[in-house]
């Protein structure tokens, strides 16, 4: 008991010491750079949708939402098997994990991590590793969204 | 023509940034950590797509919220709403992973044909 209070007031020293000597201009840099990185992201897909509603004008706009969601997972990946993304994660911080870019980084690096561990106890065990939550909590909350709407159309 | 391309962009810019912005704030204020502001988010735009809030501001911003992960919510709530008017009950179940089917099996995919090509690097 003593030991663990002892250990909590030493952290709590120790937070004190951290937040007194992070300067202030680091936490703009950081946002700074998380506006940069996940502007840049999302103008990405921007051009990328605009490019396939210019050169298939035929598909209707919820493809090329797939489709464009599609191509910027696919680069994402591509990017982290080369160990690229990790670059443009340390710069950005939740200017590249927010976007969907960010989703499928953490999908593919978990799945490159367990590569040593083989392919069916390793990379597809751990695929889900850390976009597991996402997954799990989008599924359920969604089907309580359905059920919501549901009922309200029920009711009124 | 070109001016209504620069101001749409203009637009995904600052509303993707700024949601960005709003989840770096939450990871250096606060010890969530980055899974937990993901799940967040995603539960923000399921709540905005419930509500009928979504549909207006992706009019707006575009891109900008739908390549975050606000955007991948919606989708699911779409979904779920579409099918469980449709099929009734039941539909609400599988809506949100039909409806995001697309990208999901797309990252899995991917993931594993990545996986068979490199290897991980050392981190330095």
């Amino acid at each position: 008991m003593k030991n663990s209070e002892q250990t909590k007031r030493r952290n709590e020293r120790y937070n004190e010491y951290v937040k007194s000597i992070t300067p202030l201009s680091s936490t703009l840099k950081s946002l700074f750079h998380a506006f940069l990185i996940g502007g840049t992201i999302c103008i990405l897909g921007q051009l990328i949708a605009e490019t396939y509603h210019f050169f298939l004008p035929d598909l209707d706009l919820k493809m090329v939402a797939s489709y464009t969601s599609s191509t910027l997972i696919t680069l994402a990946i591509i990017l982290t098997g080369l160990g690229w993304y990790d670059i443009i994660a340390r710069a950005g911080g939740a200017g590249a994990f927010l976007p969907i870019t960010g989703f499928a980084n953490a999908m593919s690096s978990a799945s490159m991590e367990f590569k040593t561990e083989g392919l069916i106890f390793g990379t597809s065990v751990k695929l889900f590793s850390v976009v597991g939550p996402v997954v799990v909590n989008g599924i359920v909350w969604s089907t309580i969204a359905g059920l919501v709407r549901l009922l309200w159309s029920v009711i009124f | 023509m070109w001016w209504e391309l620069i101001l749409k962009l203009l637009l995904v810019f600052i509303s993707g940034g700024l949601l960005c912005v709003l989840a770096e704030i939450l990871i250096i204020k606060t010890t969530l950590t980055p899974a937990k502001i993901l799940v967040i988010f995603l539960i923000a735009g399921i709540v905005l797509e419930t509500f009928g809030i979504y549909k207006p501001l992706l009019n707006i911003f575009n891109a900008g919220v739908s390549v975050p992960i606000v955007g991948f919510g919606a989708g699911l709530a779409e979904g779920a709403i579409k099918y469980a008017t449709e099929y009734g009950f039941i539909g609400a179940f599988a809506g949100g992973l039909l409806n995001t089917a697309f990208g999901v099996g797309v990252a899995v995919v991917v993931s594993y044909i990545i996986t068979l090509i490199f290897s991980p690097k050392t981190k330095k």
